[in-house]
């Protein structure tokens, strides 16, 4: 057995991330295209963001699409993070297989289930769609990944010192809050950024989910593209790309300083 | 249960603490959240299936109004028919979009294997200190918008687009290929948004693994293909069912790659249950259309979420 890359290997992952990559950078390229032709190339420029900032409609989009972000993200961490702690902690629970189901089942169920589900849910009781129904719908789908990251981080980590806490009298939410979420933190907030950029992307459940007067980025770049390819779209889709890489990194500069080499994901 | 016995003495001595009823509290607030808007909106999914289509708010019958009384209640109930599955099964579209729906499914997990386990095998062998690079570069598309990879696509495989620009370029072809509106199109799509959920659990396999096994096998005589064929690649297994897992089964129901990628000729269950739903506006046979769906899926499912519980305990 060879020690150090080898050939295939080096040729291997190269290809791959060739692959991986070389579709965004085009795009991200063709977004400073003086021509509105999409794939001939008339010169640099920066026109479609100026264009970009022009368009109310995109602007509302995205201005929605934040907020339903933020805040699905913020209540999907807290129910999550409940979720794997009575998860790993709790042992066996009444109803622990069923609860564990409805955790697990949400990271593979098609979203075209999950969306016809949660309208038709909001239908039956009432519910007005619009803003509130893709938060709620977001909330349910992100908070068990959130779950999955932070149960991923509990399992692994010392117990002893929490232990260590109720042994000396702590009281167990105290115990918890002082010792254990400084321990997770990296895993919350890893899991935090997951449903954040899980909401921002969905397409497929608001658009079953939503109103009249609630239409998320994503559903207004669809409609676009259906029409066709717009070197506006190019350049809205560059700046959401920018701001997610820079917000990856950041996360990961942070997480390396607190020295926790693990892979969180699902 | 396996569960149960893993952990016994602690929920017990926990339970005997102060903060019982917080323990209560940690468990019943997701409990609920996902019964109320996850658990019960299937329910209603599998009610609505047996219902009629009409044109009213909302389009089905029977709507019950629990205050109308238990006659009421009684009557509405033989309202439910079983025509929705009768026409399903009738109705040779949905077959063939199931049918389809899961061969493309199939067929792009073994593509999007063949591509991950070669770049998963070279990350897992490369030197440790470029691991978590590698790692979050094989994130770091996942983070980014799914809609918008696969928007990127379009410009590249459409007619005037670059890639058969740069074909044409090179004189490799004559006429622009037709890609984009077929099913090459929807395959490498799917291949290509997918693969970063092959690769993370195929690497976290092969980086685990304990490679004295492979140094044994070479000083007792074996070839390294031999070794990676009766060694590296059998433990990898778990790897390869999670990643496997973690593409078909949502795939299958896809509906962006097929709808922007795909064209007539692309059959796929979850176009066909989005058209149902928005354009033909018949919410009972989409609902019967997703129970189809789901049940096609219960198996993949109920394997993964095993694998799920295992890797959960090993971790413990």
């Amino acid at each position: 057995m060879k020690h150090g890359p080898s050939w295939f290997n080096v040729t291997s992952v190269t290809l791959g991330f060739a692959f991986l990559y070389l579709p965004i950078v085009l795009l991200v390229i063709y977004s400073f295209n003086a021509s509105r032709l999409v794939t001939v190339w008339g010169g640099f420029s920066t026109q479609w963001y100026g264009a970009l900032f022009q368009n109310r409609e995109l602007l509302d989009a995205a201005w929605v699409t934040l907020r339903v972000a933020l805040l699905s993200a913020t209540a999907a961490t807290f129910l999550g993070t409940l979720g794997a702690v009575a998860l790993v902690r709790f042992g066996g629970f009444r109803g622990r297989t069923l609860f564990a189901g409805m955790i697990y089942a949400p990271l593979v169920m098609p979203e075209v289930i999950l969306g016809l589900s949660l309208l038709l849910l909001f239908v039956a009781v009432g519910f007005a769609r619009g803003f509130w129904t893709i938060v709620l719908a977001h909330v349910t789908f992100t908070m068990c990944f959130v779950a999955v990251v932070v149960q991923s981080r509990l399992v692994t980590f010392d117990r002893s010192l929490e232990e260590a806490a109720l042994d000396l009298g702590a009281h167990p939410l105290t115990a918890f809050i002082q010792v254990t979420l400084p321990l997770i933190a990296p895993a919350v907030l890893a899991g935090w950024m997951l449903a954040f950029t899980l909401s921002l992307d969905d397409l497929v459940i608001a658009s079953f989910v939503s109103g009249p007067g609630a239409t998320t980025l994503p559903m207004k770049i669809y409609s676009q593209v259906r029409l066709g390819v717009t070197p506006e779209i190019n350049a809205a889709s560059t700046i959401l790309i920018g701001l997610v890489t820079a917000g990856v990194i950041v996360a990961s500069i942070v997480q390396k300083r607190r020295a926790t080499r693990r892979l969180t994901f699902v | 249960m396996s569960v149960v016995a893993a952990n016994p003495p602690a929920p017990a001595a926990r339970s005997a603490r102060p903060g019982g009823w917080g323990r209560r509290l940690v468990i019943a607030i997701p409990y609920l959240w996902l019964l109320l808007l996850f658990l019960a909106p299937f329910l209603i999914v599998l009610k609505l299936s047996f219902s009629t289509a009409a044109i009213a708010i909302p389009p089905y019958t029977p709507v019950f109004d629990l205050g109308a009384g238990w006659d009421a209640f009684l009557a509405k109930i033989q309202e439910f028919t079983t025509e929705n599955y009768a026409w399903l099964a009738q109705n040779s579209l949905y077959w063939r979009s199931y049918l389809s729906s899961l061969q493309i499914a199939l067929i792009s997990t073994v593509l999007t294997l063949l591509i991950g386990y070669p770049m998963a095998y070279g990350m897992a062998r490369a030197p440790a200190g470029w691991r978590p690079i590698l790692v979050m570069m094989v994130i770091l598309p996942f983070w980014t918008s799914f809609l918008i990879r696969v928007y990127a696509w379009i410009g590249i495989l459409r007619r005037e687009g670059l890639l058969n620009q740069f074909l044409l370029w090179l004189g490799w072809i004559d006429a622009p290929l037709a890609i984009q509106n077929t099913n090459t199109a929807v395959y490498i799509g799917i291949v290509y948004s997918y693969l970063p959920f092959m690769v993370l659990p195929l690497y976290a396999a092969l980086e685990r693994m304990d490679k004295t096994l492979l140094e044994a096998a070479a000083d007792l005589g074996s070839t390294p293909l031999k070794a990676f064929w009766r060694i590296t690649f059998p433990l990898s297994i778990p790897g390869v069912v999670a990643g496997c897992m973690l593409v078909f089964i949502p795939v299958v129901g896809e509906f962006v790659i097929p709808d922007l990628l795909g064209g007539s000729e692309t059959l796929m269950i979850g176009k066909t249950l989005w058209s149902e739903f928005f354009t033909n506006r018949d919410w009972p046979l989409a609902s019967a259309v997703a129970i189809l769906l789901l049940l096609i899926l219960v198996v993949p499912i109920v394997l993964f979420q095993n694998q799920q519980r295992k890797a959960e305990e090993a971790g413990r």
